[in-house]
């Protein structure tokens, strides 16, 4: 009689478990972003300056005691194209160093960019190859992080809004 | 003499190739155990898109630079997190995973053995 009502016990009992795990896995989203680490140090580089093409050390760009925006763009980029007035306006703010990171692009192509939509950057490097990116742990454009002190204080993959913006003013403040 | 210097030139052509194809091989082992995370379901080794060339070129360099497999996964690790990795470590976030086909096994296993064997 016990061991007639074991097996069909257990088995019920693993599939509970087995839709239990399948039913969660349902609720999260498909697209999976891993966890993003803040407070982590910046990478240490060596780069070349986007327009005199000279090569430069990351530790000369990022200062104690600023608020910096690294945004990782490129000419070739759509969405980058739709964030560029936000940036133009994020410029405005004194508080803020804007600093580029041109992605896999073509300089000519990039500098037109720029020529038609304005240069929001304090300053620009260059990464040819995307291994500077994944320095940095991006995952292509666009891309920002706001730096407070050689840390990563935020990271926001994608195009920023209007909303994103709020937040790094708020930031800033 | 002619055929001496054939000879030398075949000889001095093999190990360099076999030391290419040994990087290759390592190479090709660690990118496909890394995820493309901007193209889910590819590993970084099927995938051309332009992150995961650039992390072809990282993992050349590291190769280069003379890191062991288990440093470069390190490396990806403190970047991109546990998520890059197709094999994941065993940690309080996946023991689930580990440990619940080594469960299953243990109860059919059980159930087996008492109805068949037990029976008998």
């Amino acid at each position: 009689m016990m061991k007639n009502k074991i097996l069909p016990f257990s088995v019920i009992i693993i599939f509970g478990i087995i839709f239990f795990i399948f039913y969660k896995g349902l609720e999260d989203s498909k697209i999976y972003i891993p966890e993003v680490n803040t407070k982590k140090e910046i990478p240490v580089f060596n780069t070349k300056e986007f327009f005199s093409e000279e090569n430069i050390k990351s530790s000369s760009i990022f200062e104690l005691d600023k608020f910096y925006l690294l945004n990782i763009w490129s000419s070739w980029c759509v969405p980058c194209r739709q964030e560029h007035p936000l940036l133009m306006n994020l410029n405005l703010e004194n508080k803020l160093n804007i600093i580029g990171m041109n992605y896999k692009d073509n300089l000519k192509n990039a500098e037109n960019f720029l020529k038609e939509l304005g240069n929001p950057y304090k300053e620009i490097f260059i990464d040819l190859d995307g291994t500077i990116a994944i320095e940095w742990g991006a995952y292509g454009v666009p891309e920002s992080f706001l730096i407070y002190n050689n840390e990563i204080i935020k990271k926001y993959i994608g195009p920023l809004n209007q909303e994103l913006v709020d937040e790094i003013n708020l930031f800033i403040k | 003499m002619k055929y001496l210097k054939f000879f030398l030139f075949i000889i001095m052509l093999f190990p360099l190739s076999s030391i290419n194809a040994e990087e290759n091989d390592k190479r090709n082992k660690i990118t496909k155990n890394l995820r493309c995370l901007i193209c889910q379901g590819q590993s970084v080794y099927d995938s051309d898109s332009e992150f995961a060339n650039s992390l072809k070129i990282v993992v050349d360099k590291k190769l280069q630079e003379g890191l062991s497999e288990d440093q470069i996964y390190e490396y990806f690790k403190t970047k991109y997190g546990e998520w890059i990795l197709y094999d994941p470590g065993l940690n309080k976030n996946t023991y689930i995973l580990w440990l619940l086909p080594i469960l299953i096994f243990l109860i059919g296993g059980a159930i087996i053995y008492k109805s068949f064997i037990v029976k008998k």
